[in-house]
């Protein structure tokens, strides 16, 4: 699973090794670092932000060992979703399974459907539905895009895409 | 004036576009000799026949013979056959676009380049087919061969990006290069009206045609599409290398959310060396892309200016017209 975690180093050389060793040591996949090297705490210390990749039972082992490691951590959290965008279905959306399709999405771990706008303006008439898809960054919401054009073929989904992004 | 350069010339094909050339040039006639042109029609040819004078035609009683008796023929004589047959440099092709063979007017043009013709044109379809085939003939022929008109209407594109842009790497163009589909999705979203009813209210009124399928499945995007390809980013392609979606699908409350949401849908053509697709797309109302009614509009991504954008009327026979006149002068104006 995905998880951003925000940290806070101590302003002295080395530190930054002895916040990725842990992560290195239990196999996690470092996805983001983001040094906000310009902006302090009142602490003085750092704020750092991680995203990375690893199994859910590894996570308190890594916090345990960053803070062994004399590394604040101050948060650990969900997917920080930095990318988003709406994404317009047209077809038969409901009677093809519309959970089915957000499951397809939510089960990424790194995108989730977050809003979903729909009309059904008659039994036989073509249902819309507008979904807004939040990912953990511009790949992964690429891949949520996908996933999501393999799902409407199947359905016979029509699928319109912001014009921003890659069909 | 002096060197005044006369340029005999053929218009191949008499309907609206046809008739609208035939009119510009009449408009036109001071213009063109102060500039140092004189046109000199020597033949109008439509389905029927043509009328033939090597001391040139009656431009006005054409377009007058045209609108009372339903065309121009005095002689049953085809284009090829016009421009084997009667002595001039230019044909003004503007015969009905037929993507499955080419048409009259792929007959046309590669008569005209055998014979040693320049060929302006606004037909699509033999570029959509035979591209290479036909820029391989003018060049051996070393004939002019210009089709603005082809894409856009008077929307300057394929000259804008070849001669004014010379020298500055494209990436893409981007664009609405139709104005039936977007006539339709315009309406759709200010009446809250079905694909249907607005489909029905566009053939009354003559935007769309009785058989508006080329329009709305995005088949005439795509063949646009395919003269950019080839035309400006230099590929080899043909109207199957595009994918493309149409707007039959495009549903009242689809749009409705979209624009909640600060997005209109469009139809979209997009060409670059990578990928060409014709697709609705939801693009944001504040977008230069974002234009109403029957406008055609196309982003050029360029490597040097960023972003250039042109809109104009995709249609109408003045128009359209404009872009043929545009290429007459770009042949024979003095440089």
């Amino acid at each position: 699973m995905r998880v951003s975690m925000d940290i806070e180093l101590k302003d002295v050389p080395g530190q930054m090794l002895l916040a990725l060793q842990p992560l290195s040591e239990f196999k996690a996949n470092l996805i983001t670092v983001l040094h906000h090297h310009q902006k302090r705490t009142p602490r003085k210390t750092v704020p750092v932000q991680l995203v990375l990749e690893t199994k859910p039972e590894s996570i308190e082992v890594i916090k345990a060992k960053l803070e062994e490691n004399g590394i604040r951590v101050v948060r650990v959290g969900e997917h920080r979703f930095r990318e988003s965008i709406n994404v317009v279905l047209i077809g038969h959306v409901v009677h093809t399974g519309i959970q089915d399709t957000i499951d397809e999405i939510d089960k990424t771990g790194f995108a989730e459907v977050v809003d979903l706008s729909l009309s059904m303006p008659g039994i036989d008439l073509l249902s819309s539905a507008l979904i807004r898809i939040d990912a953990v960054g511009k790949e992964d919401l690429q891949k949520a895009l996908d996933i999501l054009k393999t799902v409407s073929a199947r359905k016979d989904l029509l699928m319109v895409l912001p014009i921003d992004i890659q069909a | 004036m002096e060197n005044m350069k006369t340029v005999h010339c053929s218009i191949l094909g008499f309907g609206a576009i046809g008739q609208g050339v035939a009119e510009v040039l009449l408009m036109k006639k001071e213009y063109l000799k102060s500039i140092g042109l004189e046109v000199l029609v020597v033949a109008v040819v439509d389905s029927k026949g043509a009328t033939v004078d090597p001391a040139g035609v009656d431009l006005a009683d054409c377009l007058a013979r045209k609108r009372t008796k339903g065309t121009v023929a005095i002689e049953k004589l085809t284009g090829v056959e016009v421009i084997r047959s009667v002595s001039h440099e230019l044909v003004i092709e503007t015969t009905p676009t037929n993507i499955v063979t080419g048409g009259a007017g792929l007959q046309n043009m590669l008569a005209a380049f055998e014979t040693g013709k320049d060929v302006v044109t606004s037909n699509k379809g033999p570029l959509t087919l035979k591209y290479r085939e036909l820029t391989k003939a003018a060049k051996a022929a070393g004939s002019n061969f210009r089709f603005e008109a082809t894409v856009g209407g008077s929307m300057p594109v394929i000259n804008l990006a070849n001669e004014v842009l010379a020298g500055n790497r494209l990436r893409s163009i981007k664009g609405i290069l139709n104005g039936t589909c977007n006539y339709i999705l315009t309406r759709m979203l200010e009446e809250r009206a079905s694909y249907k009813d607005i489909l029905a209210e566009s053939m009354e009124l003559g935007i769309a045609e009785t058989d508006p399928t080329y329009d709305v499945e995005g088949i005439d995007t795509a063949c646009k599409l395919v003269i950019l390809a080839n035309a400006i980013f230099g590929l080899d392609v043909t109207y199957k290398d595009v994918e493309v979606t149409g707007i039959t699908k495009i549903t009242p409350e689809a749009l409705e959310m979209a624009y909640e949401r600060g997005h209109v849908i469009k139809l979209i053509g997009e060409v670059s060396r990578e990928r060409i697709q014709v697709a609705p797309r939801l693009v944001p109302i504040n977008h230069p892309l974002a234009v109403r009614g029957t406008l055609n509009v196309a982003s050029i991504d360029t490597e040097l200016a960023g972003e250039i954008t042109v809109t104009g009327k995709g249609a109408g026979p003045i128009e359209t017209a404009s872009a043929i006149l545009s290429d007459f002068v770009a042949i024979y104006g003095d440089r």
